[in-house]
């Protein structure tokens, strides 16, 4: 049998890195937002920079990827799941770049210093108002459940390539060979 | 298009479906217990607002506590001495717009003045390179207690009991005979009498920071605001009038700006910077850091201290926290209130509406 067709190296290393950053992320800021103590502002801390981290390795990884030819997806896949998996992968790619401009937006309407580190902030992106900074702070909440869910339907499916079907998908971004 | 594999269904599929639905299941479940919905005894910012809230009743649009209290305007003009102590350009020197809010504490906007002995002064610096300093200031030497959990019992042993309608005296006793913190906190509100005017308070972080000088050395701080010029002493006002804080402070300013000197007070070692329990001596090294000029007032309903969060975390470079648990709690607790009240002005599905005329 032949080695599955794999995404280019380049796309393999984004996509690990960032999937690191962004699941640390969900609970960096699920973990926060419950929290009284130290470490409710440590981990605001790491937040927010990371959070403008992601966005940046977002547009390159998507610029990357319209750009280069994705390996196609085995032929015998029913419909409903190619759609599933090509839906479920630009919503991924569609909240990489939300999430990170929403933090940042939502804090502009709130007029807050988005500080990255002691000294350095960000311009505001958006005007301050009450009305525009409560909207953006619920979606910034209820889009990070939509993309914990996503992550986990994604993850779930992956397993499922490589345990159940091992049709080659999981590692055409592993980069290992299912043989 | 790939070439389709034909391959045998692997040996053990439910062993192979279970692993993934453990898979599945242990991260969702991480992420629950880090969210707290496998936690509901912690204490989360949320049950700390929520407790405020039962406090001092449903006001929408109104801030969780402090509730009542007035937008006020001016400028800081830095004297120039604490560039020593502090990196912050805020205090090299020249002038900086604050934003202020003069408060009373408590969650009922419609609180009589005389209802409560302390005053509150909050300001927000804004600095010409875009950063901001956000301070919350009460009249009183000490905090009632050093932790967050200790102000969430308190507020609750001190919350209205739903079947009278008033709080429970034996509730806050016990809290307090539990709480020997409060000791100092106790013998200083004995005392204390309601101010006849926000203008000749002075108004104390009560948390210790630290400042952080251009070579890099910390200085444990706590900084008060002292009315320029001393109380005039002009009697009280009258019983039956609850509003007398906003008439007075107009008409203060109606003869001119009011000012406070911003005194950075320098801990010395051995002082407790962890606790806004214990006062510090009278006699630490105090630097007149400038004055804090107030010119304009504008009501809370439309004046620019409505959508400020006067979070103490928001800091300067050469302004950082201490390890004082209250701070960080506060900025927590903050964010939840900010939120509500901008939700409900902001009218958001599922909040109440705030009543616009009132406020
Ligand atoms: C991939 C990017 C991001 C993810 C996955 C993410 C995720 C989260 C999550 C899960 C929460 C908790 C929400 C809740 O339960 O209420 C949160 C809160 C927050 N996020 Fe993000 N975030 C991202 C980017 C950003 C950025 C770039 C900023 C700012 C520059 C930011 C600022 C904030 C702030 C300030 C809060 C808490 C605010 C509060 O205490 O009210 N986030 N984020
Ligand atoms: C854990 C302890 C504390 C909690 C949970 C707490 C809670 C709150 C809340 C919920 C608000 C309303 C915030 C908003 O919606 O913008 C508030 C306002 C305020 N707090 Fe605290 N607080 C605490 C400790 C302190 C301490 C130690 C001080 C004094 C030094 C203080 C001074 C103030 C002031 C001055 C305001 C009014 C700010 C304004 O005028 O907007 N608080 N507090």
């Amino acid at each position: 049998m032949s080695r599955v067709d794999t995404f280019h190296p380049f796309a393999r290393a984004l996509h690990w890195l960032m999937s690191i950053l962004i699941l640390t992320m969900l609970f960096v800021g699920a973990g926060m937002v419950t929290s009284v103590e130290a470490k409710h502002e440590w981990l605001l801390s790491i937040h927010r920079p990371l959070g403008i981290t992601i966005f940046i390795l977002a547009l390159i990884r998507l610029g990357f990827r319209l750009t280069h030819k994705a390996p196609p997806l085995p032929a015998d896949m029913p419909e409903w799941q190619r759609l599933a998996a090509h839906g479920s992968h630009w919503m991924l790619y569609g909240l990489m770049i939300a999430m990170p401009l929403i933090g940042w937006g939502m804090l502009s309407a709130g007029n807050f210093p988005v500080t990255l580190w002691s000294g350095f902030q960000l311009p505001p992106i958006l005007p301050a108002g009450p009305a525009l900074y409560a909207w953006l702070r619920e979606a910034h909440r209820y889009l990070a459940w939509l993309f914990f869910l996503t992550f986990l339907a994604h993850m779930g499916a992956a397993l499922m390539h490589g345990l159940i079907r091992r049709d080659g998908v999981l590692e055409s971004m592993t980069g290992g060979s299912n043989d | 298009m790939q070439e389709p594999k034909k391959r045998p269904p692997p040996a053990n599929l439910a062993g192979r479906w279970a692993l993934i639905g453990l898979v599945v299941v242990v991260v969702a479940g991480a992420f629950a217990y880090v969210g707290g919905w496998l936690t509901p005894a912690r204490l989360t910012p949320k049950r700390i607002i929520n407790a405020l809230q039962a406090s001092g009743g449903d006001h929408p649009g109104f801030r969780r506590n402090h509730a009542k209290g007035i937008c006020v305007g001016g400028y800081f003009e830095a004297s120039g001495a604490l560039a020593k102590y502090s990196s912050s350009p805020l205090f090299a020197g020249g002038r900086t717009p604050v934003v202020g809010r003069l408060a009373l504490p408590g969650g009922n906007p419609y609180a009589a003045d005389s209802s409560v002995p302390i005053r509150s002064f909050a300001l927000r610096f804004d600095l010409a390179d875009g950063e901001q300093w956000r301070t919350g200031m009460n009249a009183m030497p000490v905090f009632p207690v050093s932790t967050p959990q200790a102000f969430y019992d308190l507020t609750v042993a001190t919350s209205p009991d739903p079947a009278t309608g008033k709080p429970n005296p034996d509730k806050a006793k016990a809290f307090f005979m539990s709480h020997p913190e409060t000791g100092p906190f106790l013998g200083w509100i004995k005392t204390a009498k309601p101010a006849p005017s926000y203008v000749d308070e002075t108004y104390q972080s009560i948390n210790a920071f630290y400042l952080r000088d251009a070579s890099g050395q910390r200085h444990a701080v706590r900084w008060k605001v002292v009315p320029e010029t001393p109380a005039t002493g002009d009697g009280g006002p009258a019983a039956s009038d609850t509003d007398y804080l906003d008439a007075d402070l107009t008409r203060r300013l109606a003869q001119g700006p009011v000012r406070w000197h911003l005194q950075m007070i320098l801990a010395a070692p051995g002082d407790p910077v962890d606790d806004a329990t214990k006062a510090w001596p009278d006699d630490r090294q105090t630097i007149d850091a400038g004055v804090v000029v107030i010119d304009s007032t504008q009501p809370q309903a439309n004046g620019p201290c409505r959508d400020v969060n006067y979070d103490p975390t928001i800091l300067p470079r050469g302004i950082e926290i201490s390890g004082d648990p209250i701070i960080v709690a506060r900025s927590a607790a903050y964010a939840v209130s900010y939120l509500r009240r901008t939700g409900e002005e902001g009218h958001l599905p599922g909040t109440a509406h705030p009543k616009e005329d009132q406020r």
